[in-house]
């Protein structure tokens, strides 16, 4: 399959070897993150107007899951602020390595733990959690916070990013998803990797560090663990590194069949149906069960929440899509067959993603003109009304955009099947009817 | 082969451009008529929360608001009305745009305003069909084009 090596050109190759651009930017994501923590502190309880629920659920979430996900990849991680002070913690050092490490304990991260079973679970727990997540800029404030927190302390426990690489909700679906983008990090020629002496783009050297993902660049085959940090860019002693443009989901071609990725995009496929029914469809009981945290319509909601996302959804595409065989076979099947589900996962969180955004997008004219709340007007822009923007294309936008999610999807399975010696018609007309449900919902 | 799929996909593209842009067949057509519909608004519902109008009929919504202040914009029309707690206001409209529409709140009345949404369909939800059309095509196509591989298949 052809790549066009982006670092062939001598101006890429630089601008990503050099450590300052990067840690510009990384600098002002972590000043815009505890601002937004801040905002959420102390600025007005109203979502709509606070900058940390405006500027995170709205501005970020669209330009992450509209262009970052599905152009770049793990592009975002690429300049993800929250691993930042821990590693620097780590490191004792803001930008190269120095000779002075401190001597944090750098444990392992546990064999057991080393998936993705936990990313998934924190984004169930998220999710579960949604309407007062994207509605209150206190919690918003908190859960930031928290995921700043628990990535510093893991830092000072464990090596590496062990934050983002096993824990993170939103590292797990970028990963996931990043299989579909058409850029990616690999390898020039396998034979240099085998001799290299030293590895350093694994272990590190006086360039730079060894991959923060626990990623050892020579193995790569698909884009879920690279977290597009270009540390091997830098240690590599011969140029073996590059960034490729590549057609768009070249890494579904060969699904790996791992069953905590599998189940990662039925989590990603549930979330973005229950978010289309609670928050964009017309009935108020669904929205006030899932709002009413505690209450027992709330502990009903929750049941049938994770109900559908892990039992319902894996159980009928079990069903349909890899049925027969002994134990092995069956998870092997029903793992590989699942990569169907991620161009459909990533279309339906886009289409989603879509008629969220674009309704409230003029929000963030007025929280950027007055983000704490302090009554402020820097760009003239605070008392602007509501307005929903481009609704007229919404619809068919959407349309599109899921009718090609089934399309790819149905691509995949197609491969995957062939692989699997099966058919694949069970899986593409599972990834349809999932598609129609959602176009049900949001159209 | 090379031929024979690029022919498939052609025919699929041509068959996708039908499903997309063909007039539906009509559902039998009803006179205008005036509508009127009394929606209560409260945290974070309308009730009823799905209206089903003909196309070319004149739709008055009357809102009534039982405990914040609440507002009413319907997508695509860009009516918008509100109302006071307690207090009831209309609006009036020609429904002269098929299609399915949200009508949201415009006033910030509490924490889950963002998502207070009901739905309006004018006449058949057309795009919904063309989007089943239009899936139910991609999946063909795959299937129609797609070689079987003659070799690489490992059985599991």
């Amino acid at each position: 399959m052809s790549r066009l090596e982006l670092t062939a050109h001598g101006g890429v190759k630089a601008l990503l070897k050099n450590r300052y651009p990067q840690l510009a930017l990384l600098v002002l994501m972590l000043a815009g993150y505890i601002f937004a923590i801040m905002a959420g502190l102390i600025g007005s309880p109203v979502g709509s107007s606070n900058f940390s629920i405006v500027f995170v659920w709205i501005a970020w979430w669209a330009a992450l899951i509209l262009v970052a996900v599905p152009v770049l990849g793990r592009g975002w991680c690429s300049v993800c602020p929250i691993p930042l002070p821990g590693e620097w913690l780590q490191r004792g050092a803001v930008l190269g390595p120095n000779s002075h490490t401190p001597r944090w304990r750098g444990i392992r991260w546990p064999r057991p733990l080393r998936n993705i079973w936990l990313q998934s679970a924190a984004f169930l727990l998220l999710a579960l959690f949604s309407t007062i997540l994207l509605t209150s800029p206190l919690v918003t404030a908190i859960v930031l916070a928290g995921m700043l927190l628990a990535a510093i302390g893991l830092s000072m426990a464990f090596e590496r990013r062990s934050f983002c690489r096993y824990l993170c909700p939103v590292g797990g679906f970028i990963g996931l998803y990043s299989q579909a983008a058409p850029i990616e990090l690999r390898i020039k020629n396998k034979s240099v990797c085998t001799e290299c002496i030293g590895k350093p783009c694994y272990n590190g050297s006086a360039e730079g560090y060894g991959c923060p993902w626990d990623v050892f660049p020579g193995g790569l085959t698909k884009n879920t663990y690279c977290g597009l940090c270009m540390e091997c860019i830098r240690t590599c002693p011969h140029d073996n590194i590059a960034i490729n443009l590549r057609p768009f989901g070249a890494d579904l071609e060969q699904p790996a069949g791992r069953l905590d990725e599998a189940f990662k995009s039925f989590v990603m496929l549930g979330s973005a149906m229950i978010y289309s029914a609670v928050l964009l469809g017309p009935w108020g009981v669904l929205k006030d069960a899932a709002y009413r945290i505690g209450s027992s319509s709330w502990f009903m909601y929750a049941m049938a929440f994770v109900a559908f996302i892990c039992i319902l959804l894996p159980g009928l595409f079990a069903l349909c899509a890899a049925p027969g065989g002994g134990v092995r076979t069956f998870r092997l099947r029903f793992s590989r067959m699942s990569a169907a589900l991620i161009p459909l996962g990533l279309t339906a969180w886009i289409a989603f993603s879509l008629s969220f955004v674009l309704t409230n997008a003029s929000y963030t004219l007025v929280s950027l003109s007055d983000p704490l709340s302090l009554g402020w007007n820097l760009l003239g822009t605070a008392d602007i009304a509501w307005q929903p923007v481009l609704t007229a294309g919404l619809g068919p936008a959407q349309t599109l955009v899921l009718a090609g999610g089934v399309l790819w999807s149905s691509r995949v399975a197609h491969r995957a099947a062939a692989g699997s010696r099966i058919s694949p018609v069970p899986a593409m007309a599972y990834c349809a009817g999932a598609a129609l449900l959602l176009m049900w919902l949001l159209l | 082969m090379i031929r024979s799929s690029w022919i498939s996909w052609l025919v699929v593209v041509l068959a996708a451009l039908v499903v997309a842009f063909a007039p539906l067949p009509a559902a039998a057509v009803q006179p205008p008529t005036e509508r009127l519909f009394h929606l209560q608004a409260s945290q974070y519902a309308y009730a009823p929360a799905e209206l089903h109008v003909n196309p070319g009929d004149t739709v008055t919504i009357e809102l009534i608001s039982t405990d914040a202040v609440h507002g009413l914009y319907v997508d695509g029309y860009g009516a918008s009305l509100e109302a006071d707690p307690g207090q009831s206001t209309s609006l009036t409209f020609v429904a002269n745009r098929p299609g399915s529409f949200r009508f949201r709140c415009n006033v910030t009345c509490g924490a889950l305003h963002p998502f207070m949404i009901g739905r309006l369909t004018v006449g058949t939800n057309t795009m919904f069909y063309r989007g089943v059309g239009l899936s139910l095509l991609g999946a063909l196509g795959v299937m129609l084009t797609r070689r079987k591989p003659s070799d690489g298949g490992v059985q599991v």
